[in-house]
């Protein structure tokens, strides 16, 4: 069958299962935007071309299938960049399809020329430029199989204009044909048997385990496997930024997120622990503090599906190359297999009551604001949490109130928590909570952001409004850029530099209400819970609440960057008593 | 440029990485050293026996980054088809050196001489400057380096070295045997 390389990407697309893709036309993807009018696609139109990245970012967490994006060349293009690093560090399944100058034209500096692929490499899984209409169809099976298999990432089509307008012989690679076209591609799945049997023996011998759990987990769809492994040893576990949701908050081995911003329990957990198994995470900096200092004791199970993560930070004594579930399931069996033999499990005991007498000690904890004082952040995200319906999604930007949200919000399923973690993207929230309500529209999605964050991706609200996309955006508005302020106070001697917004302009009702959403001020702690309730109340557009909330608050506990975990910093009321973390 | 010698612990790897012959694919190898900070001290790419394949030759500074995370995000490049490492004491190594070297009547002779001695190749004789060119074991190609420098080199390229496991004795001689019985 004949017909346009447009039409053949917009068939392909469709053949890839895409029911939603985010974008905005111009002029060298123009020829792909005319089929997609009698397309089954629906396609969101966004007001910036990084809000059509982030879109597919939040549809992607939320439902497990990649996000499709689509721009145009040049300016649209360089817009992708920061989505596409953001998908990268955080391994998000997504294609994304950018115009090209013509064939002809490309290497002349023509108008809204860039070398697309050369400036996305190192933040593709894989990229692409196509140079005739007849290999679109394969480059679109690649991208997708490409994005989804293995440890999953952004790809990106960049498809020259003239690609688009000629005419192709239809034809749909089989999947033998993809694979055979990416030799050097092959995902290892299963783990080694030898490997996850000695896991198992590990795991019976250790007296100090802890599960590390990563965002592997969640990609993998192992939630069900992990809580059955944590079930039947009876270790705790600790969910990384990444991993939230993974593991049931309310479960009594779940001990929150650890790291720079952890709990004081998970943290010490895993820097006291004998034997941390670590499952799809990635020993980031941001867990580990000081990487000489972290885990001392520690032997090393790291199950990760990419290899080179293994050993990248930290040498594993067991690694195990495979996908989360499927290693998981074989490790439990492994686990039981030996306990069918004889072998017991080492006694736990002392090291569960150290454990719960940490948690008993070092709870989150934060100062209640007095009546007539100011609003604190932390007692906003207590209601909003309250008060939101099951299976709310939650989705957040970078900063203060990232971590507040991850402290204090009770994840109890996966693919409930969205957020940028990696490249850590001012600016995330707004976008993102659209394409996970687009993604879920049956969930409520709360996006929770800070008063910097959102003044970056806010346009995004008009995209909202238009589409019917009705999410709801907290803002936790402190007038600063809070985190950076935090560590001016702490590390620069009160030395403020460049990090105070105003609490006059903008004005956030008025601004949301431009943009067609609903919007709400709170200035005061009685105000907070029927703020809430109206906004709850909105299904039919966007709400905006703007939580006027106290500037000198800080997020605690925190390990110092370049600190061990050992020096983590308590709240003020839990550092006397410092010394029962050991 | 030199490196060091390949009788003692070797400070540098040979990687040999079979790759699917495709445009844009060196700009994703040379990026990926460059965004991990690895040190590259040659390179060498051709096509193989296979028109689909091509092989890039990398010779990585392993005090940079230890050899065995550079093998893992080469191998993360989709377009990454199989990777050799190959360690200088078991591989066989040449690489190609040309020099336009300065003489006079008296001295053209001694560079002439020298020239032979390394079993290279005169290609250009003109009345104040020499071009010869000598293949081999890169070693080799340091000294005849280092020789030619005392009469003032005009220009010099080197190839970067290419390289191939050893083959065995055992692996030598297995056709051979096999005909024999």
């Amino acid at each position: 069958m004949k017909m346009t390389g447009a039409q053949a990407l917009i068939k392909a697309l469709e053949m890839e299962n895409t029911e939603v893709m985010f974008g905005l036309p111009g002029g060298c993807i123009l020829p792909a935007y005319d089929p997609l009018l009698d397309s089954s696609i629906r396609h969101i139109l966004v007001r910036h071309e990084q809000g059509a990245g982030h879109m597919a970012e939040g549809y992607a967490h939320v439902t497990g299938r990649p996000g499709v994006a689509m721009v145009t060349s040049g300016p649209a293009a360089t817009n992708m960049v920061t989505p596409l690093c953001d998908a990268y560090m955080d391994s998000i399944p997504m294609v994304c399809i950018t115009g090209q100058v013509a064939t002809y034209a490309i290497g002349t500096d023509a108008f809204q020329e860039c070398d697309t692929v050369g400036i996305t490499r190192s933040v593709t899984k894989h990229n692409e430029l196509v140079m005739t209409a007849q290999d679109l169809p394969m480059a679109v099976r690649q991208a997708f199989h490409i994005a989804t298999t293995g440890r999953p990432g952004p790809t990106l089509i960049d498809i020259p204009k003239d690609c688009l307008t000629n005419t192709m012989d239809w034809h749909w690679p089989t999947d033998a044909e993809v694979i055979d076209s990416l030799p050097g591609y092959r995902p290892n799945m299963k783990g080694h048997p030898r490997m996850i049997k000695e896991a198992a023996r590990l795991i019976l011998e250790s007296e100090r385990p802890i599960l590390y759990v990563g965002g592997g987990v969640l990609k993998a769809r192992a939630a069900e496997a992990l809580r059955e492994l944590a079930e039947i040893t009876q270790i705790h576990v600790v969910t990384t930024l990444m991993a939230r949701g993974a593991f049931p908050d309310s479960h009594p081995l779940c001990l929150g997120m650890p790291g720079m911003h952890g709990t004081a329990s998970a943290t010490t957990a895993m820097q006291k622990s004998d034997l941390l198994i670590a499952l799809g995470a990635r020993f980031d900096d941001r867990i580990t503090g000081k990487v000489s200092a972290f885990a001392q004791e520690a032997k090393i199970i790291h199950v990760d599906i990419d290899p080179a993560e293994q050993g990248k930070v930290r040498r594993p004594d067991v690694p195990i190359v495979g996908d989360c579930r499927l290693v998981i399931e074989e490790i439990v069996k492994a686990i039981k297999d030996l306990r069918n033999g004889g072998t017991e499990q080492a006694d736990t005991s002392a090291w569960k009551s150290r454990i719960s007498g940490w948690r008993e000690q070092f709870p989150l904890s934060y100062e209640p604001s007095q009546p007539g004082e100011e609003l604190k952040p932390q007692f906003c995200l207590e209601a909003l949490r309250d008060s939101a319906p099951e299976d709310t999604i939650l989705v957040s930007g970078v900063g203060q109130h990232q971590m507040w949200s991850s402290q204090y919000w009770n994840f109890e399923r996966p693919y409930t928590w969205v957020n940028s973690g990696g490249l850590g993207t001012m600016g995330f929230s707004v976008p993102a909570a659209i394409g996970a309500k687009v993604g879920r529209p049956e969930s409520t999605v709360w996006a929770i952001d800070g008063d910097g964050c959102f003044q970056m991706t806010a346009q995004e609200l008009v995209t909202a409004s238009l589409e019917r996309i009705p999410v709801k955006v907290a803002i936790l508005n402190n007038s600063y850029l809070g985190m950076v302020r935090q560590w001016q106070e702490m590390f620069y001697e009160e030395r403020y530099s460049e990090v105070y917004l105003s609490p006059e302009v903008p004005d956030f009702v008025k601004w949301a209400e431009a943009m067609g959403c609903v919007g709400i001020r709170v200035d005061s702690p009685e105000e907070v819970q029927p703020a809430i309730d109206k906004a709850n109340g909105v299904d039919d557009r966007p709400v905006v609440v703007d939580f006027r909330v106290a500037a000198s608050e800080k997020v605690f506990p925190m390990v110092p960057a370049g600190a061990g975990n050992d020096d983590l910093l308590l709240p003020p009321s839990q550092m006397a008593r410092k010394e029962f973390l050991r | 440029m030199s490196v060091a010698s390949t009788t003692t612990q070797p400070s540098y790897h040979i990687l040999s990485v079979l790759v699917q012959n495709r445009p844009g694919v060196l700009a994703r190898v040379a990026s990926l050293f460059a965004r991990r900070g690895y040190n590259i001290f040659s390179l060498a790419v051709a096509p193989t026996e296979d028109d689909a394949l091509s092989r890039i030759t990398i010779v990585v500074d392993v005090e940079s980054a230890p050899v065995e995370q550079v093998v893992k995000q080469l191998f993360k490049l989709i377009e990454v088809v199989k990777i050799s490492e190959l360690d200088p004491r078991r591989s066989v190594e040449r690489e190609l050196i040309l020099a336009t070297v300065r003489v006079t009547s008296e001295n053209r002779g001694q560079v002439v001489e020298l020239t032979n001695i390394f079993e290279g190749k005169i290609l250009a004789v003109g009345v104040e400057a020499i071009t010869v060119s000598l293949d081999g074991n890169p070693d080799k190609l340091d000294d005849f380096e280092d020789l030619l420098r005392g009469y003032g080199i005009v220009e010099l390229q080197r190839t970067g070295r290419v390289a191939l496991p050893k083959l065995d004795r055992e692996a030598r001689l297995r056709a051979v045997k096999g005909k024999a019985v």
